[in-house]
């Protein structure tokens, strides 16, 4: 019997406001409610455009559990169609990634369309004639995603018409946006290096969670950070120190740390880690990009830039961007219990390689199957998703640094450790899984 | 088993080679990685790419680029009180085909080799197959056979795994 489809009341009720419901792990029938309804109300990350430069390029990714295509028009304009053909279902597209050309050609009869998903062509059309193909949902083409939205390089949808306008639903948190890509001197990303790709025996929702989870990295990263600082002790007196242990050793940093970085929330979900500083702050200088951006913003404005050392900064559903490291991760829910994530990360257009460089360190020591951070995290994930089906507890505890007047949907910036950012996640889950209900 | 009892005077013969990639692997196996690593020159590193057919280490991606230093930390991180993901541990196993020897250069001291393998990881009830081509760069040093470069092409390298924790 289902519990909670058709039943706001019952979604609602996993949310509390210092505890949410073991359900919204690992429940299957809520993480189909998540599909139908949050993924769908919500602007939900599809791509960059710098993966489809050209008229006819597209990109094959999902949007919750629904497949869809990004591609590039003749006018230049990024159109999002969900790729399944209007005839019999077929996924239009085999790689995932290309050039389509002027039209899409479905491999299995050869029906063809047009860039926006318009139909061009269907063989032997005469077999239609009097059929009353006019009143057909084939006829449609492919079908468009209505809400897109391409923000300096970064395209977003919303699948319903419910939901808030693309301004209103991210309001104040573009600036994370903008600051990762302002970092360019050219003012523009292009994504490089390939996708880190990394299954999760876990639910989504503790993966974005953990982005501002700053009472974690010296307990569970002991294990890496601590023993990169406890090896690179050892190394001789005078040797500089390699970018490597730059990139580990400030997870290990104190408590005192990461209460003092401090923490930003904003309305619908979104918010960040790192206000005032944080583990990216003491990355050594590289030689000659700070005049290329001085030169292209001035130098007030460059330092402004560079001076801005935000961590994690979460968009809501799904999307981690880290802005002074480039690196997007997208947390891609496959069922109750399983998340692909996709680590990306982005060349700052017209800056010296070495950021590059530094960029796909990054993500190789800290996001890939084979990174021992990775691990560290992961045996935590999968120790919480075996865990929550303990019957004797059924709640998952968010109340560090709660406050009775803690108000939904409010921009404030706080103490570092607070889980406020995890309740503003619920808090945002709870008002747009219900919204279409 | 040792890997090299007798120090090398001569230019290694291609058996030399051949036995002392095996013997690397058997290292693995048995899980003596500290001797392992002592196998890898001061500049040494173990190479795992991303892409197919990948050529740059530093502006493209891998899943492994890793020098000593690296190394180092993963390896005595497996050995830490609090290394949560090896409580239990991982082991391994490698099935190797013949190393075929592909390059010999001996005024630069350089010997490559190319070895087809399949190799398992386990830890609980889990045990994941991954096929794969490891290319060995060799030199000698102080009479030793030493790996310049591991590297590690997994067949599918570009798919999306769970953990690996151990080394290929
Ligand atoms: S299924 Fe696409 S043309 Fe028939
Ligand atoms: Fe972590």
């Amino acid at each position: 019997m289902p519990r909670y489809t058709g039943n706001a009341e019952a979604v609602r009720g996993l949310i509390r406001e210092r505890e949410v419901h073991r359900d919204v792990y690992i429940d299957e029938e809520v993480f189909q409610l998540e599909m139908d309804h949050l993924f769908a109300n919500t602007w939900v990350y599809v791509g960059h455009d710098s993966q489809i430069p050209n008229a006819g390029d597209y990109f094959g990714t999902t949007i919750g559990s629904q497949p869809v295509l990004m591609v590039r028009h003749g006018d230049g304009a990024v159109h999002v169609l969900f790729n399944r053909c209007p005839h019999k279902g077929v996924r239009v597209t085999t790689e995932t990634c290309g050039n389509t050309g002027k039209f899409f050609r479905c491999p299995y009869h050869a029906w063809s369309f047009k860039l926006d998903g318009s139909l061009l062509a269907i063989p032997l059309k005469k077999g239609y004639e009097n059929t009353g193909l006019e009143e057909s949902e084939a006829i449609k083409g492919l079908t468009p995603v209505k809400h897109v939205r391409n923000y300096r390089g970064f395209v977003f949808a919303k699948l319903n018409d419910t939901g808030l306008d693309f301004e209103e639903f991210f309001a104040g948190s573009l600036s994370s946006l903008d600051n990762m890509i302002d970092r360019s001197p050219a003012g523009r990303l292009e994504v490089a290096g390939g996708v880190l790709r990394y299954m999760h025996n876990c639910n989504w929702k503790m993966l974005v969670e953990n982005q501002t989870d700053t009472c974690h990295p010296m307990v569970a990263h002991e294990s890496s950070a601590g023993t990169a600082i406890d090896v690179w002790k050892n190394a001789p007196e005078g040797t500089k120190k390699p970018m490597a242990v730059e990139i580990f050793a400030p997870f290990m940093s104190s408590y005192e740390f990461f209460e003092g970085m401090g923490i930003r929330v904003w309305p619908n979900g979104h918010g960040h880690t790192g206000v005032s500083h944080s583990i990216h702050s003491d990355y050594s200088v590289i030689p000659g990009y700070f005049e290329q951006m001085s030169a292209a913003y001035g130098e007030d404005k460059a330092k402004a830039i560079l001076d801005e050392n935000r961590h994690n900064t979460v968009y809501f559903p799904n999307v981690m961007i880290k802005g002074p490291i480039q690196l997007l991760r997208l947390f891609k829910p496959i069922s109750a219990n399983k998340t692909l994530v996709e680590s990306w990360t982005f060349r700052l257009v017209d800056a010296p390689d070495v950021l590059l460089e530094r960029t796909l360190m990054y993500n190789r020591l800290i996001n890939a199957p084979t990174s021992v951070v990775g691990h560290d995290d992961l045996e935590m994930y999968e120790r919480a998703q075996e865990g929550l089906h303990v019957d004797a507890n059924q709640w998952v505890n968010i109340q560090r640094l709660y406050s009775e007047d803690e108000k939904p949907d409010v921009t404030a910036e706080t103490n570092g450790t607070t889980e406020w950012q995890m309740r503003n996640q619920f808090r945002a889950w709870s008002k747009f899984i219900t919204m279409s209900m | 088993m040792t890997s090299q009892t007798a120090l090398l005077t001569s230019p290694p013969t291609d058996q030399q080679l051949i036995d002392f990639v095996v013997s690397e692997a058997r290292m693995i196996d048995m899980q003596r990685f500290e001797e392992w690593l002592d196998l890898f020159c001061e500049d040494g590193h173990y190479w795992m790419p991303l892409e197919w057919g990948q050529t740059d280490p530093r502006l493209t991606c891998s899943l492994m680029y890793e020098d000593r230093l690296l190394l180092k930390i993963r390896v005595e991180r497996l050995k830490g009180n609090r290394t949560f993901s090896q409580k239990p541990k991982s082991r391994c196993h490698h099935v190797l085909q013949t190393p075929q020897v592909d390059r010999r250069d001996e005024a630069a001291n350089l010997y490559q080799t190319w070895t087809p393998m399949h190799y398992v990881e386990t830890r609980f009830d889990e045990q994941q197959l991954f096929a794969a081509w490891a290319t060995h760069t060799l030199c000698v040093e102080d009479g030793r056979l030493k790996i310049k470069l591991k590297r590690v092409d997994i067949v599918n390298c570009d798919a999306a795994f769970g953990n690996i924790q151990l080394f290929m």
